[in-house]
């Protein structure tokens, strides 16, 4: 008779005996953070320089873009992708919602860092650039982007843990990522404790890194009386 | 060169800038003093449409400076050089001085960094090319952005109290490098309170009180027998 404790041995025994499920979670895990993680780079970049030009009409494309993804849950987006989309005729794999739900949506949280990134760097470094002839665009690729990226990464990073935790909301569509793995696995083998304490060791391994670096990084920053950018914690 | 008409600046209702009128031939050297809050940095930023005036007109070389032109004339004619310097804190001090010359003026590399090197020899600073601009002290900044103001070959250089932000023991060395300029064939505008350089290498010294140009005049005049009362009472201030 095995024993009832539900971190027995025994149970983890049998885990380890099923790891390739959750194994291949936390590929596909892995696999959807760093592809969404690159699209909300990008979309970022775009919405936080639209969000800072002279002309009203980019700011506020800017403006509701990230008011609409920043005020609907992650979740409700996600489920309008897979049920809404697939009403509409547009049927996309779990996997591509993956990578573009949670992509757009923290793709307006970086654009609130690269705003305030491009708002940070001191007015003389556009009045230099400006007294030279450089128009807008050039200034921004040539002086203001480059050395905003630095300051920025701190926060970047602290978006890229949120974005990896917040890939655990595709379980809720049997995204076959590491939360729907390690759930799967604890409701068909009554197994719950390790399974769970795994996928958040799991998901902790990915983020305590880039965590850690991004704190060091700003420390260093800090030290270098560099600009720092710092943005509200106004996640979850 | 450059000339002011009839300029007016107001920020809100505060009106900085009272009906300038100012013309400065082609290689004039003109220094600009006043108190605090007179709107010196006003009148120079005026000349490259940092400022856009209010009202009035800004020519240069016959151009006059729109809205519209003024990115155009900007990058044809005038440079600046900033009191905080204002160098590109990212890049070395060779990649400050050819950014422009590359993407403005669309100068070859080679081009352009044989002439940064020129004039980072006549600012003396040639060994400091490949380091980055944090790891100077200010009056080699200084320096670096008076070489960058250089390496586009504008006719016009317009200073803003460029040496108001250094220790006392660098002012000289910047001083001495503006004194070499002088002797080029660039038209200078510079707003300084150094009267030594002015004596030195102004045509002309143009005080501005409470937004006007109040009086103008050659360096002895003012060292001799300013007319204004305001002028006196300044200048026994900064000559003490
Ligand atoms: N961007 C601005 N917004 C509002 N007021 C301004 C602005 N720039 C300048 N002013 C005001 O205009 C007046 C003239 O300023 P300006 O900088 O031209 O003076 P200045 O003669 O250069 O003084 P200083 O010797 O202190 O540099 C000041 O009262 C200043 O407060
Ligand atoms: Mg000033």
């Amino acid at each position: 008779m095995n024993s009832t404790n539900p971190f027995a041995l025994w149970r983890w025994e049998a885990l380890f005996q099923n790891f390739d499920n959750v194994g291949s979670g936390f590929l596909r895990t892995f696999q959807v953070a760093v592809l969404a993680l690159a699209l909300s780079l990008i979309v970022g970049m775009i919405i936080g320089i639209l969000s800072t030009a002279q002309n009203w009409v980019p700011r506020s494309i800017a403006r509701v873009y990230v008011e609409i993804f920043q005020n609907i849950p992650l979740l409700i987006q996600i489920f309008f992708m897979y049920n809404g989309l697939a009403m509409a005729g547009l049927v996309l794999s779990e996997f591509t919602i993956g990578v573009v739900g949670v992509g757009l949506y923290h793709g307006a949280y970086v654009g609130e860092v690269v705003r305030a990134g491009i708002l940070s760097m001191p007015k003389g470094q556009h009045e230099a650039a400006y007294s030279q002839g450089f128009n807008y665009t050039q200034t921004m690729r040539y002086i203001i982007l480059p050395q905003m990226v630095k300051s920025i990464l701190p926060p970047l990073t602290n978006q890229a843990v949120n974005l990896i935790k917040n890939t655990s909301v595709l379980a809720i569509i049997a995204g076959a990522d590491l939360m729907y793995a390690a759930d799967s696995y604890a409701s068909s083998s009554l197994n719950y404790g390790p399974a769970y304490v795994l996928a958040g060791l799991l998901y902790f391994l990915l983020c305590f890194p880039l965590a850690t670096f991004s704190r060091k990084y700003e420390e260093k920053l800090k030290k270098n009386d560099s600009i720092v950018v710092d943005i509200p914690e106004v996640m979850e | 060169m450059i000339k002011l008409q009839n300029v007016n600046k107001y920020f809100g209702d505060h009106h900085v800038l009272k009906d300038i009128n100012l013309e400065v031939a082609e290689g004039e050297k003109i220094v600009i003093i006043g108190p605090s809050g007179s709107g010196k940095s006003t009148t120079v930023r005026c000349m490259n449409f940092l400022e856009e005036p209010t009202s009035g007109e800004v020519f240069i070389e016959g151009n006059q400076l729109t809205a519209k032109n003024k990115l155009e004339v900007v990058r044809n004619s005038s440079a600046m050089v900033f009191q905080q310097f204002n160098l590109y804190p990212h890049m070395t001090v060779l990649e400050n001085l050819t950014i422009g010359p590359i993407k403005l003026q669309k100068k070859s590399k080679k081009e352009a960094e044989e002439t940064a090197y020129r004039y980072l020899d006549i600012v003396g600073l040639r060994e400091k090319a490949m380091v980055y601009p944090s790891t100077l002290s200010g009056g080699q900044q200084q320096r670096v952005a008076i070489a960058r103001s250089l390496c586009s070959e504008k006719k016009i250089i317009l200073f803003d109290e460029p040496t108001s932000a250094l220790d006392p023991e660098t002012v000289q060395e910047v001083l001495d490098v503006m004194i070499q300029l002088s002797s080029m064939n660039i038209t200078m505008v510079v707003v300084t309170h150094e009267m030594g350089f002015a004596k030195q290498v102004a045509d002309r010294v143009i005080f501005m009180d409470e937004g006007t140009i109040l009086e103008v005049g050659s360096p002895e005049h003012f060292f001799e027998n300013p007319t204004h009362e305001r002028t006196k009472e300044f200048l026994s201030k900064i000559l003490r």
